[in-house]
């Protein structure tokens, strides 16, 4: 089962790469014959793909960090017991569980130029002059202190966007391993004068890291390849190109299945690439610590 | 100095503690709390005053949701029937990767057999293959194989991607059933099968609600798949994809889109709550042992 749904179409994924194959002559192709890397030429010699890439990594990076941050901050804020905590911990996870359709269309709408909440708040409240398109604005101009910088907002408002959403994602686990935590080992830094910062640094964490280790590897393999979320919020424009995103504009606009194919597979072999030298290097830490 | 700087942290970290929590209570309660007050408002309301959270009883309306849910031959959206084939999809797809799940991470815990140490390994790592590399080629034989459009492909699919970590929830508490009880019951002249569905089994319930609900979410929240496959096929459509066409299509006042965006996640939000201990408890399992 998951063979045929899963591991076959891998296979195909790679033969159709080499293949010069468009939606129409699928039916007539056999599985084998005029192998070419046409596909791979054009995917790396192709200026749009390397931006996708590192459009791709930043937006990996950033959401993967800022969900795992905010979860821990999370998690360590609703970590003792209190009235309520229940469900409020219920209600933490609500961006996690709710359907992405639902929830890209009200960012979409409270984010609005012209009639979101953000934007009006902001003219109110914070004195903005113009209203923010945040998911249309390529290069946003920021002076400070008459420093010109442009800030890429669309992506920006994408990654707050996936750490808003899996920010649950980590804050039940951690939260979980937390409460495993020994209270003995608190207990005695405290006796040992131990301030809260440092009892974080040298008693929680090194508790919680292969728990962090573990989410920090997860998040990045499902954001590195995730569609729906950039494709729904911005459709991929203004400079949030990601990867996935393009790979279904080749196989729904272009009709190019080859073309897509061969994108994909550079988009896993850049992952799985990334990811051993990330498993090289905990490894080596871990080897480090025992 | 000592003391009275862990006393500024402690009293620092005290507060920081509180604000945190109210935080990221409004951050995530509010977009849905936005969601639902659009959704019953008229869209000139809206328009008029985008940056009010209230509404008054003059402005109140439940025509967003009558457009929403009245069938399409009389002039609605045709969410009803949409909400349907979301409840078949995601409920075969339940009950399949059940079927599917259970000897499988039964197997995997309890029998010995070559390889048996890898196989936990080997079905995360099905996750290391990203859903757009298998959505070029599961696009194209669904073309060809003629199940484009239809709804049992789409769970085909579904399964094959929820199985794995169906699978690892499932073992994960599988692990913690004594091996001791198994036997007893052999003892007593249960075959294998019978000690399975009279020991174990009842034994499992929790798990096997939670790991069914998690695959119920993710099945009723995918968008990807269901939008590569049933486009084509409006009467075919799931609640999400709907919505998303329902946005991209002729001018739909934002109101409304809020009200199919209430109908899509109510359902999923109401299982959630109605079992959040169970799920919790089943998604964490085994991250609470380092």
């Amino acid at each position: 089962m998951v063979l045929v749904v899963v591991v076959l179409p891998i296979l195909w994924t790679v033969l159709l790469s080499f293949r010069r194959a468009r939606l129409v002559d699928i039916p007539h192709m056999g599985l084998f014959g005029d192998w070419s890397l046409a596909n791979f030429a054009g995917v790396f010699s192709s200026s749009d793909f390397w931006t996708s890439l590192w459009t791709t990594l930043l937006y990996t990076v950033g959401g993967t960090a800022g969900s795992l941050v905010l979860g821990l901050v999370a998690a360590l804020a609703l970590r003792r017991p209190f009235r309520g905590r229940g469900l409020l911990r219920g209600a933490m996870l609500l961006p996690y569980v709710a359907p992405v359709v639902a929830v890209t269309f009200v960012w979409q709408i409270a984010l609005s130029p012209q009639f979101g909440i953000v934007n009006e708040w902001g003219a109110t409240l914070l004195g903005w002059d113009d209203p923010i398109a945040f998911l249309s604005t390529r290069d946003w101009e920021v002076s400070v202190w008459g420093l010109h910088f442009d800030v890429p907002l669309a992506l920006l408002t994408v990654i707050a966007f996936e750490t808003w959403r899996y920010f649950p994602f980590a804050f039940l686990f951690l939260l979980a391993r937390l409460q495993a935590v020994p209270t003995v080992l608190e207990e005695a830094a405290l006796v040992d004068g131990a301030t809260p910062t440092q009892r974080f640094r040298h008693v929680l964490l090194p508790q919680l890291m292969p728990v962090i280790a573990l989410l920090c590897v997860l998040r990045f393999l499902m954001t590195f390849t995730k569609f729906d979320d950039v494709y729904l919020l911005t459709g991929g424009g203004s400079g949030t190109d990601v990867v996935a995103v393009r790979v279904y504009d080749f196989l729904t606009a272009r009709f190019d299945v080859g073309g897509a194919a061969a994108q994909a597979l550079v988009l896993a072999a850049v992952l799985t690439a990334l990811l051993g030298v990330c498993s090289g290097l905990f490894a080596g830490k871990v080897r480090e610590e025992s | 100095m000592r003391p009275s700087r862990a006393q500024a942290e402690e009293r620092l970290f005290g507060v920081l503690r509180w604000v945190v929590t109210v935080l990221l209570a409004l951050v995530t309660v509010l977009p849905f709390c936005y969601m639902l007050l659009l959704s019953v408002k008229s869209i000139d309301a809206l328009l008029l005053e985008p940056g009010r959270l209230w509404v008054s009883a003059r402005e109140f309306t439940l025509a967003t949701y009558q457009q929403v849910l009245r069938p399409a031959s009389e002039g609605g959206q045709g969410f009803l029937r949409m909400l349907v084939n979301s409840g078949l999809v995601s409920l075969g797809t339940v009950a399949l990767t059940l079927l599917a799940a259970i000897p499988g991470a039964y197997a995997v815990t309890r029998l010995r057999f070559f390889g048996s140490r890898q196989v936990s390994a080997l079905f995360l790592a099905v996750y290391l293959f990203p859903a757009t590399l298998l959505a070029v080629p599961l696009f194209v034989m669904f073309a060809k194989l003629g199940l484009q459009g239809s709804l049992g492909g789409l769970a085909l699919v579904y399964v094959a991607q929820t199985v794995p970590v169906a699978v690892y929830m499932l073992r994960n508490y599988f692990v913690t059933v004594p091996a001791t009880l198994e036997e007893a019951a052999a003892l007593d002249g249960c075959t294998r099968l019978q000690t399975v569905r009279k020991v174990v089994l009842p034994l499992a319930v929790p798990s096997l609600t939670a790991t069914g609900l998690y695959v119920f979410m993710i099945a009723w929240n995918e968008f990807l798949f269901a939008l590569l496959f049933l486009a084509a096929r409006p009467e075919r459509w799931t609640v999400s994809l709907g919505l998303q066409q329902l946005a991209g299509g002729v001018e739909v006042p934002k109101t409304v889109l809020m009200a199919g965006s209430v109908v899509l996640t109510v359902p999923v939000v109401l299982l959630f709550f109605a079992a959040e201990r169970l799920l919790t408890e089943g998604l964490t399992a085994g991250a609470d042992k380092s």
